[in-house]
């Protein structure tokens, strides 16, 4: 992602591709010949990295980019292409983006070749595996980059499998080998035994102290292979990234395939084919940068000042209007949101913000969906489509975090279908939708699960998978101590804490990956949790009905231990329809009143009565029981139900 | 007096009260309309020969305090303050009443010798004189008095005598770090009786380690002494005390609210059937003129003066009153009343919200309760939903009045919170 906003302080000014501070190319007439829009696709390399989170991936591309001189020491910012605060704090990229870098290879007479590497960031998670396959679907090769110390982890071997399916040559690297606890030689052996080849030709790198780097760049010349296309045809550019810019509009990532694409020319998105005017077109080095266009091969930004990123989506093909191709890159599919949450502002008055915030995301976000909802307990607010937990953890946080916002999320549900009896079908995304009534049959979700461990926690695995409704599909070791399992898995139970599980049983050693492979029938009932007899919307829950008892004892206990006595006593009940399978009582409280209120003592006991009042305005009443907000918030966390689990084992 | 003083604005040097309490020409030609008819003066005793674990009252032992203000000074440190309030009460044309009631409490107010507490007794009624029948209390503890000492009390002019009984039980008196011999209770309440003074006992419920029978043993031996006033209060630990510390080490475990109820409903069984009835939520009385009268001024928004170290004092007109309160420690006390100037530390105007708000909080613990017409629209609603609940009498509410039952006693907070929201 680039901002194109003049808040990057740090930096030096955009300066002109020509002038490199440190090139590593030695003359202007070689300079000359990787100019953008003038560049031969056989100068051209187009890579990205694959990397689990932490494995690096970003020390490292901030050493090429120093390196190629695109950076200079002085402007070097850690992680210099994961710009939002997020990013920067997780250590994980969201957003992809393409950085041009000139480099120059030595042949063997001495003479300098110049080149321009475009390396295309991926993002690292499951749950942007489409905008994973677009930005694999731009490059020819792709840097396998792992961890020398912790080996390869699910979510890697899933993007490996992408990039091999998409035939992209795969250059292994096995990073941090400058840790004590690094054990290249083993990975090196785990890695040949997935992609090929000798354990001797596995690179060995450090981005932290930018050993292996160089011969890593000639590496990329050599075996990448340069893009092919024809430069003849109408232009074909797919997009791989669209990003919004409070002063730009929406910035384009395009990689041409065919043709050439010129500024102030008219081109034509092919899904939906809407015209626009290229009002720039450039290439990012790594600020972005005007040029003459962009041709065969090359990757670079476009801006056409629309303002949301449903006008220029990721996986769309662009062509030039006056000249169209007959035929787009590839079907373009429309991201589609796996699991809904309900998000409330914790001061009801912050609704219009909350509103504001989301509509503001939503331009930088195509994968985002909404709609109003009114919870009972919770209020007014929204209930959200995520394309999974973590794009749902992103957005929590920035609408926290850059829109101030204190924020309610309910239990993470995903989408059921539902048919009557009446042969009628209900779409249900949140569970108070849930109908009543004669249900022939309930559909959810399914997705295929790859679990990486080491062998010594199989057992535990296979347990928790069990406990979860996994059916086993296959299991294989990687080596000797490691092993891949595959679980065809129900999504609703890995929407809800199984990752934190996966991790506490095998102490950290787990990775996850998943990704769905349609849905299944299954014996799924809404339970139901009542307050005095007053339905508590925001605890509804679609859960597998072998589990229904035990969720309904949990959330009635929890409730129990969370709401305040009050001074009539409140029977809590879970509830199938009209069936009660669980129920835990609030006492009464028999005590409120300070016992001596004298003279010393009714200022004190007035300022105390104000406090208590303003407190009860913070209150949600259901039916006639005070419920804190705080109580909704620790009854909706999953701490607790992980404690539970944890204590029963 | 709780020693947690509550944040105010400053005090003028001389201690006037705000304009705003005079009574003005516009009410009328009588210069004390809507000026209560009571004026009740609280004397502060800031002393005790050792002091009790729980106790977070504004009191200091002799070695506590060291020098610069010495228990034999602070009678005349006190007279000083009552020449300056009935100064200040003139200036702002609220003296003019004689004294209703004298509360002298502490700290031990008995650690003073007799003459001491008759010198303040003496100003106060040199100030403003003592209404016919007044109602003179000094609290005491069992173990602080004689027959001889008594009797001095009654000559200096004394009526009522409070003691700190707490517990019958031994092992309860020990929690409390109580000093005295349960024993010497009922001779002491024999002592006071014959030196013609009415007797109050003071008791507490739910400290740690009380079982109920320890309590009922306590309510029976209290019952046992045929006083005509008994007062139970909830044990709470106040933050700061030492046995807040004990619970904090785990050395006791904090009381519980259900049991401190159950023993609440215990002491009302007991008390009820031995023919004393509630007029406070914490208080017993054998008839109405045994009630304390100078407690019923503090709920029934009266004014009064509190002379003495952390001393709070409260004067109103209508919809507007005046509350303040007295530097802590004895030796600024004293200091202050020295030069000349008001011991005053801060205080609050009460504007006619903040009225309203006492008086339902006041009005709804005692017996007489609360006419319903001092309550806001939206707290009337509420009055029939507590009528349900079992909380406030049908019949007084029928009648106009909130008056609790015996479980809206217990309940009273949350009571004031309905009828004031």
């Amino acid at each position: 992602m680039v901002h194109l906003s003049p808040t990057a302080t740090t930096c030096e000014p955009p300066r002109a591709w020509s002038e490199p501070p440190l090139s590593p190319i030695p003359s202007a007439a070689l300079n000359a010949r990787i100019q953008p829009a003038a560049t031969p696709p056989e100068l051209l390399r187009n890579f990205c990295i694959i990397a689990h989170i932490d494995h690096g991936k970003s020390t490292l591309a901030d050493r090429m980019l120093q390196l190629t001189g695109v950076v200079d020491d002085r402007a070097m910012r850690a992680q210099y292409l994961d710009r939002m605060d997020i990013e920067r704090e997780r250590g994980i990229t969201i957003k992809s983006q393409a950085v041009r870098m000139p480099w120059g290879v030595t042949g063997p007479t001495g003479e300098v070749a110049a080149y321009a590497l475009n390396m295309i960031d991926t993002p690292g998670h499951v749950d942007f595996t489409y905008e994973v396959s677009r930005s694999l679907a731009a490059c020819e090769g792709a840097v396998l980059l792992v961890d020398a110390a912790q080996g390869i982890e699910a979510q890697t071997l899933a993007n490996l499998y992408l990039a091999m399916e998409n035939d992209l040559q795969i250059i292994p690297v096995l990073n941090k080998i400058d840790l004590p606890a690094a054990q290249p030689e083993k990975y090196a052996e785990e890695i040949a035994g997935l992609v090929g080849g000798d354990p001797a030709d596995v690179l060995r790198v450090s981005g932290k102290t930018g050993a292996g780097v160089l011969e890593l760049l000639d590496r990329i010349v050599e075996l990448v292979p340069a893009p092919q296309g024809d430069a003849a045809a109408p232009a074909r550019a797919m997009i791989f990234d669209s990003v919004y810019d409070s002063y730009r509009g929406v910035v384009t990532y395009v990689r041409v395939v065919d043709g050439h694409l010129s500024p102030r020319e008219k081109i034509v998105m092919m899904s939906t084919r809407a015209t626009h005017e290229l009002l720039e077109i450039g290439v990012i080095s790594p600020e972005p940068s005007p040029t003459k266009g962009l041709g065969v091969g090359e990757v670079g930004y476009l801006i056409t000042g629309v303002k949301d990123v449903r006008q220029s989506k990721v996986g769309d093909t662009v062509t030039n209007a006056s000249k169209p191709a007959a035929s787009a890159l590839a079907e373009y599919h429309d991201p589609r949101p796996m699991v809904f949450s309900g998000l409330y502002p914790l001061d009801g008055s912050d609704y219009p913000v909350l509103r504001d915030a989301l509509d503001k995301l939503k331009l930088n976000d195509a994968a985002l969906v909404y709609e109003p909802e009114t919870s009972v307990a919770l209020g007014f607010g929204f209930r959200v489509g995520f394309l999974g937990l973590l794009h749902l953890e992103i957005v929590r946080e920035r609408l926290e975090r850059e829109f101030d916002l204190a924020l309610i999320s309910t239990a993470p549900n995903v989408v059921y279908e539902v048919t009557m009896e009446d042969r009628g079908v209900i779409t249900v995304t949140n569970p108070s939708e849930f109908p009543g009534g004669k249900i022939a049959e309930v559909r959810e979700p399914v997705v295929k699960a790859t679990i990486l461990c080491p062998s010594e926690f199989i057992g535990s695995v296979m347990e928790l998978c069990q406990t979860r409704r996994g059916d086993l599909q296959g299991m294989d070791y990687l080596s000797a101590e490691r092993v891949e399992m595959r679980y065809m898995l129900p999504l609703a139970e890995i929407v809800f804490d199984f990752f934190d599980q996966l991790k506490s049983k095998t102490r950290g050693y787990a990775s996850l990956d998943y990704e769905p492979v349609g849905e299944q029938a299954a014996a799924l009932v809404k339970v139901d949790i009542l307050l005095q007899g007053e339905q508590v919307d925001a605890f509804s829950a679609i859960v597998h009905k072998d589990k229904a008892y035990a969720y309904g004892v949990m959330m009635a206990g929890k409730l129990k231990d969370l709401i305040p006595r009050q001074q009539f006593e409140v029977p809590i009940q879970a509830a199938i329809g009209a069936r009660v399978i669980a129920r835990e009582t609030i006492r009464a409280m028999r005590k409120d009143v300070l016992a001596k209120c004298y003279g010393g003592d009714i200022s004190r006991k007035r300022k105390l009565l104000e406090k208590q009042k303003e407190g009860k305005k913070r209150m949600k009443t259901i039916g006639r029981v005070d419920v804190p907000q705080e109580a909704f918030i620790a009854a909706l966390s999953s701490d607790d139900s992980g404690k539970d689990a944890k204590a029963k084992k | 007096m709780s020693p947690a003083l509550p944040d105010g604005e400053p005090v003028p040097l001389d201690g006037a009260l705000p304009a705003w309490v005079r009574p003005t020409a516009e009410v009328g030609p009588d210069p004390h309309r809507g000026v209560d008819p009571q004026l009740g003066v609280y004397v502060h005793v800031p002393f005790c020969t050792v002091r009790c674990g729980y106790c977070d009252f504004n009191t200091y032992t002799a070695s506590e305090l060291g020098g610069g203000a010495s228990q034999s000074e602070y009678a005349a440190t006190a007279v000083r303050e009552v020449e300056l309030a009935a100064r200040v009460l003139d200036e702002a044309g609220r003296g003019g009443r004689p004294v209703s009631t004298v509360f002298v409490g502490g700290g031990t107010p008995t650690v003073l010798p007799v003459d001491d507490l008759a010198r303040v007794l003496d100003a106060i009624s040199g100030a403003w004189g003592l209404a016919p029948g007044a109602e003179i209390t000094t609290e005491a503890n069992p173990d602080s008095v004689t027959p001889a000492s008594l009797g001095q009390l009654a000559a200096a002019g004394f009526t009522r005598v409070s003691f700190g009984m707490q517990s019958a039980v031994p092992h309860v008196l020990a929690t409390l770090e109580r000093t005295h011999d349960p024993d010497r209770v009922p001779e002491a309440v024999r002592w006071a009786k014959d030196a013609g003074l009415s007797v109050s006992l003071d008791l507490i419920y739910g400290t740690p380690g009380e079982s109920l029978h320890d309590w009922r043993r306590s309510v029976e031996a209290a019952v046992a002494c045929e006083v005509d006033h008994v007062s139970a209060y909830a044990l709470v630990v106040e933050p700061g005390t030492r046995m807040a510390a004990q619970v904090r080490r785990g050395v006791l475990t904090l009381p519980d609210p259900d049991d401190q109820a159950t023993k609440y409903e215990l002491v009302d069984d007991l008390l009820t059937a031995a023919g004393l009835a509630w007029y406070e939520v914490s208080n017993w009385a054998r008839t109405p003129e045994d009630a304390c009268r100078h407690n019923l001024a503090y709920w029934r928004g009266a004014d009064w003066w509190g002379v003495g170290p952390g001393a709070h004092s409260h004067v109103g007109a209508g919809e507007r009153a005046v509350r303040w309160w007295n530097v802590k420690h004895p030796r600024a006390y004293a200091g202050r009343l020295a030069t000349g100037l008001s011991p005053a530390a801060g205080r609050e105007l009460l504007g006619s919200p903040d009225v309203r708000l006492e008086r339902v909080m006041l009005g709804v613990r005692i017996r007489d309760g609360l006419d319903l017409a001092e309550l806001s629209a939206s707290g009337r609603t509420a009055v029939a939903g507590l009528v349900a609940d079992g909380l406030l009498e049908g019949v007084a509410a029928i009648r106009g009045r909130a008056v609790l039952t015996r479980r809206g006693r217990l309940l009273a907070d949350a009571v004031v919170r309905a009828l004031t929201d």
